[in-house]
């Protein structure tokens, strides 16, 4: 056993290099003045942070950083919200066609989006029109939007986490005289606050990372979102490498950050609470 | 468990925002798909096509070659992820490694990167001229690398780019899985004889069945509608190397503005996915059935 222990470790320090080095060299390329920038070195000379300067110094790039920030935390907020309330409805009623209902609602994940955009944008545009305001170019758009894939995922693992709820403790709260609203707030709420908490993350990941659907749809800085930004840097410039480097880290960093909180979840959130059943 | 209609009402707000933004917009590319409608045309308008746009796509060269180079780079990741996956996995699980929580957070950093940001770091390590990748292949191996004019290499580097991004779910996926299987069944087939190969094949594949087909499913969706990262790397080409079926509609549909063309792709693309993992559902669960 000592040997394959060793074997693995090596195994797994070959692994962290390969892993990391993308990450690396874009932390590498960031730190670098344009004089330098075609060093092939792969180690930091020198701290040099101009380039985040620059990046953090341009006035769209902070605005659609917040434009993400807005759009990533409100759905995530709405889609917990409508998430435990549908996972309560399908985990403590017996809703007639509930499966199919069940199978409906994670079909919306499964689609790709490239074949929602046409008739969104459309839709958009055309149809969800009242007076003046278009959803086109809005975060509440885009907030909206999002619950196509965030929603049936938070209904799918928060479904699983209340399944572990025993029924027995609603019943004894019932019996106390509690209403239907004081069971979800009193009772499921507080027990199932940690498996929120992780479906809020993750949507809030998933919302973040998203591209096609936000470059689509939106078309100035009053909705446009870091994935944007990044895009629109490389296809206008495309040679200021340091700085692509630097707007790319920015991007990440959030959900790098994050990611600390779920590590170990992170698997049962991905893959909708299945490996439970 | 209470009567049905309160039920609904706890489901009715997730519903209606689904029904909005996933319902409408599908009932819309069934009925678009019928007609010519192109607003820069000299005719904006819509035109009864009748089935014209599906008989159009099914003489689309260039259509259909990207949905089987989709096809084919979507087999090549899964079953790559899954190999490698399970590798690392039972490396991962090694008795008392050292450091083995280190090892899976880093491991684990891949996952959350944006696909976006994920396609601009490996255009940096791979762009002819600027990243290192070209530099010390030809250093070190004498190889001339580039993404922008050899469609191989271009095909290659994105399938790496996606190993790279997705292994890492494959791994701690099994590993959970690995995890929860029960001891019994293994420690029988050692004192029955099996050999390795033997216990991996009809010990360890059937238990796990649950957790593989749930990997293998999400990872087969996502492959096939993967986008911004292949958008970033090589913005399809060269010529048309990299040009997955998510891209194909995304670049024709939004410059040409040709948008009954685009309903009708959008929804054989639809059709293929569901058929597809239609397919994957029925040889999973039905290969099970026969083994018990």
């Amino acid at each position: 056993m000592k040997r394959s222990g060793i074997g693995s470790l090596v195994l797994w320090i070959g692994l962290t290099f390969l892993t990391l080095l993308p990450v690396w060299w874009m932390l590498v390329v960031s730190m670098r003045p344009r004089v330098k920038l075609y060093s092939k070195s792969v180690l930091i000379d020198d701290l040099y942070w101009d380039n985040f300067l620059a990046v953090l110094n341009s006035s769209t790039f902070l605005q659609y950083l917040w434009n993400s920030m807005v759009v990533a935390t409100s759905n995530a907020a709405l889609v917990c919200a409508l998430g435990l309330l549908a996972a309560f409805g399908l985990s403590r009623y017996k809703i007639s066609g509930g499966d199919n209902v069940f199978f409906w609602l994670i079909t919306n994940r499964m689609a790709p989006p490239a074949v929602f955009l046409l008739p969104l944008f459309l839709l958009f545009t055309k149809w969800f029109v009242f007076g003046d305001f278009m959803l086109f170019d809005t975060k509440i758009g885009l907030i909206l939007l999002y619950c196509v894939f965030n929603l049936p995922f938070a209904i799918w693992l928060l479904k699983g986490m209340l399944d572990g709820i025993p029924l027995e403790l609603d019943e004894a709260a019932r019996v106390d005289g509690a209403t239907t609203g004081q069971v979800l707030s009193h009772v499921i709420l507080p027990l199932a606050r940690p498996g929120l908490a992780v479906t809020f993350i993750l949507t809030w990941i998933f919302a973040w990372n998203e591209y096609l659907f936000a470059a689509t749809l939106t078309s100035s800085a009053d909705a446009r979102t870091v994935t944007t930004a990044l895009a629109e840097y490389v296809s206008v410039t495309g040679t200021n490498w340091g700085e692509m480097a630097a707007m790319a880290f920015l991007t990440t960093l959030p959900a790098l950050v994050v990611l600390g909180f779920v590590q170990k979840h992170i698997v049962t959130g991905l893959t909708f609470g299945a490996l439970k059943g | 468990m209470r009567q049905s209609n309160i039920g609904w009402l706890f489901l009715a707000p997730a519903t209606l925002i689904l029904f909005v933004v996933g319902f409408i917009p599908f009932i819309y590319i069934l009925y678009v798909g019928f007609f010519d409608w192109n607003t820069n045309a000299l005719d904006p308008t819509l035109r009864w096509a009748g089935l014209q746009n599906y008989r159009n796509l099914v003489f689309d060269t260039t259509f259909l070659s990207s949905l089987a180079r989709t096809l084919v780079f979507a087999f090549i990741v899964v079953i790559s992820e899954l190999l490698l996956g399970y590798v690392l996995a039972r490396a991962l699980m090694a008795d008392r490694l050292w450091g083995r929580q280190f090892f899976r957070t880093i491991h684990t950093l891949p996952i959350v990167v944006a696909p976006i940001a994920v396609g601009a770091t490996w255009r940096l390590l791979c762009v002819p001229g600027f990243g290192i990748v070209p530099y010390y292949l030809k250093l070190w191996f004498g190889i001339d690398y580039n993404i922008s004019t050899n469609a191989y290499h271009a095909f290659g580097t994105a399938i790496i780019m996606d190993l790279w991004h997705w292994t890492p779910f494959v791994t701690l996926s099994l590993m959970a899985g690995l995890t929860a299987l029960p001891k019994e069944p293994l420690e029988q087939a050692q004192i029955d004889g099996g050999n390795k190969l033997q216990i991996f094949w009809y010990v360890i594949v059937p238990m796990l069945k649950p957790v593989l087909l749930t990997t293998v499913f999400i990872r087969l969706m996502d492959a096939l509608r993967s986008v911004d990262e292949i958008w970033m790397l090589t913005k399809g080409g060269p010529a048309e190397a990299t040009r997955f079926i998510g891209l194909h509609i995304w670049i024709n549909v939004f410059p040409k503005t040709d948008y009954g063309y685009g309903a009708a792709m959008s929804l054989l693309t639809l059709y293929v996915t569901i058929v597809l993992s239609w397919l994957l559902f029925v040889a999973m669960t039905g290969r099970k059935g026969g083994a018990q």
